[in-house]
């Protein structure tokens, strides 16, 4: 349950920003959580509904931007999207890839009042 | 600007969309709504103690690795045996940690080698915060090597830094085989995986081929030791691998 964890460093990144903007409530957040990182989203949610009680994100409108994998193949320089970090270039079939996304988690904006 | 209505703070109309109506009152705007702009990493407060953690190591010149498996795979078995073969040779220092008791530190104890217990209590990983505490409280010599023991999870650990130069995944031949391939953050986060008990290889239907084929799928860059800490078989390798860790020159 390291998705408790997360949510937890969220509530406290969104409440600093949002009380260095004078904000009294958050409305809404954006993230932008990476389909190749360890956050099972059932779970995601459970530990939200738990981690932001009485936080400034109690009622925020939470947008998620799940971010697809994508990979380069060393060997071939293929791009190629990229499902399990276990997947093969789709082209020669190596396993030497580096993974250019789908390892984001990042709160990207919150609209306060 | 209100991004309701567009009126700015004393009531005054700077933008309208055509068909917009306002039929509601212009209103003091202790409510006024703003975009923050964060562009924060979530997991950013953790990685910042976790380069704070990599400096004092490096200061002190030590070599921390942080060991991670699934509960039972012989982490705290391949310490005791580590720790009592190299006495004399390289000075330990050991970061166990688990949800509740301090049996694996009494065990390490035992060897004669500094150690700290951390108990996460319903935690199911380490992070670079408990980290930070317990090095104030053990006060590790220069130039040692540090063992963090992780708790027994092959999952959360993944994603937490602890500040350590290397991550070394620990998997036995009585797990499945295609425990890398179910797990794969843990060896994609690695760099050095032991495959451990080879002693009980006769007796258990784990294809040691498939496994590290498997483990090369997902991280092609994983370097990968057969051991057992029962026998002793291909401890050695795992020692120069330590040695050769402690002597490498700061690539900075």
């Amino acid at each position: 349950m390291h998705e408790l964890s997360i949510v937890m460093s969220i509530v406290d990144i969104a409440q600093q920003q949002a009380e260095k903007a004078d904000a009294v409530m958050i409305d809404e957040i954006e993230m932008d959580i990476g389909c190749l990182t360890t956050i099972e989203m059932n779970a995601f949610e459970f530990a939200w509904k738990q981690g932001v009680k009485q936080t400034m994100l109690e009622s925020a409108v939470k947008k998620i931007n799940r971010i697809k994998g994508k990979a380069k193949c060393l060997d071939c320089e293929a791009l190629f999207p990229l499902e399990n970090v276990y997947d093969a270039c789709p082209v020669c079939g190596e396993h030497l890839i580096d993974i250019i996304e789908g390892k984001e988690l990042r709160v990207k904006s919150l609209l306060v009042s | 600007m209100c991004a309701t209505c567009g009126c700015d703070a004393d009531g005054k109309v700077t933008m309208h969309e055509p068909g917009h109506h306002h039929d509601h009152h212009h209103h003091s705007h202790d409510h006024q709504k703003k975009v923050v702009d964060v562009e924060k990493d979530i997991l950013h407060e953790n990685n910042l103690l976790a380069e704070r953690n990599r400096g004092y190591f490096e200061a002190k010149n030590m070599l921390a690795l942080n060991l991670v498996s699934s509960p039972g795979s012989g982490k705290t078995s391949l310490l005791e045996r580590t720790l009592t073969d190299l006495k004399g040779e390289l000075d330990f220092a050991v970061i166990e940690g688990d949800q509740q008791t301090t049996n694996d530190a009494d065990r390490i104890h035992a060897t004669g080698t500094k150690v700290v217990q951390i108990n996460t209590g319903k935690g199911c990983h380490l992070d670079a915060h408990m980290v930070l505490h317990a090095l104030q409280g053990m006060k590790p010599k220069n130039d040692s090597v540090l063992f963090i023991e992780n708790v027994g999870n092959l999952v959360c650990p993944a994603m937490f830094d602890l500040g350590e130069k290397e991550r070394v995944v620990i998997i036995s031949v009585t797990e499945g085989d295609d425990k890398p391939l179910k797990y794969p953050d843990m060896f994609y986060s690695s760099s050095l995986c032991i495959i451990n008990k080879i002693d009980l290889l006769p007796y258990v239907p784990f294809d040691i081929e498939k496994v590290k084929a498997n483990a090369k799928k997902v991280n092609h860059k994983l370097e990968i030791m057969e051991v057992s800490c029962t026998s002793g078989e291909g401890l050695q390798q795992w020692y120069n691998w330590l040695k050769s860790k402690v002597l490498a020159p700061e690539s900075v």
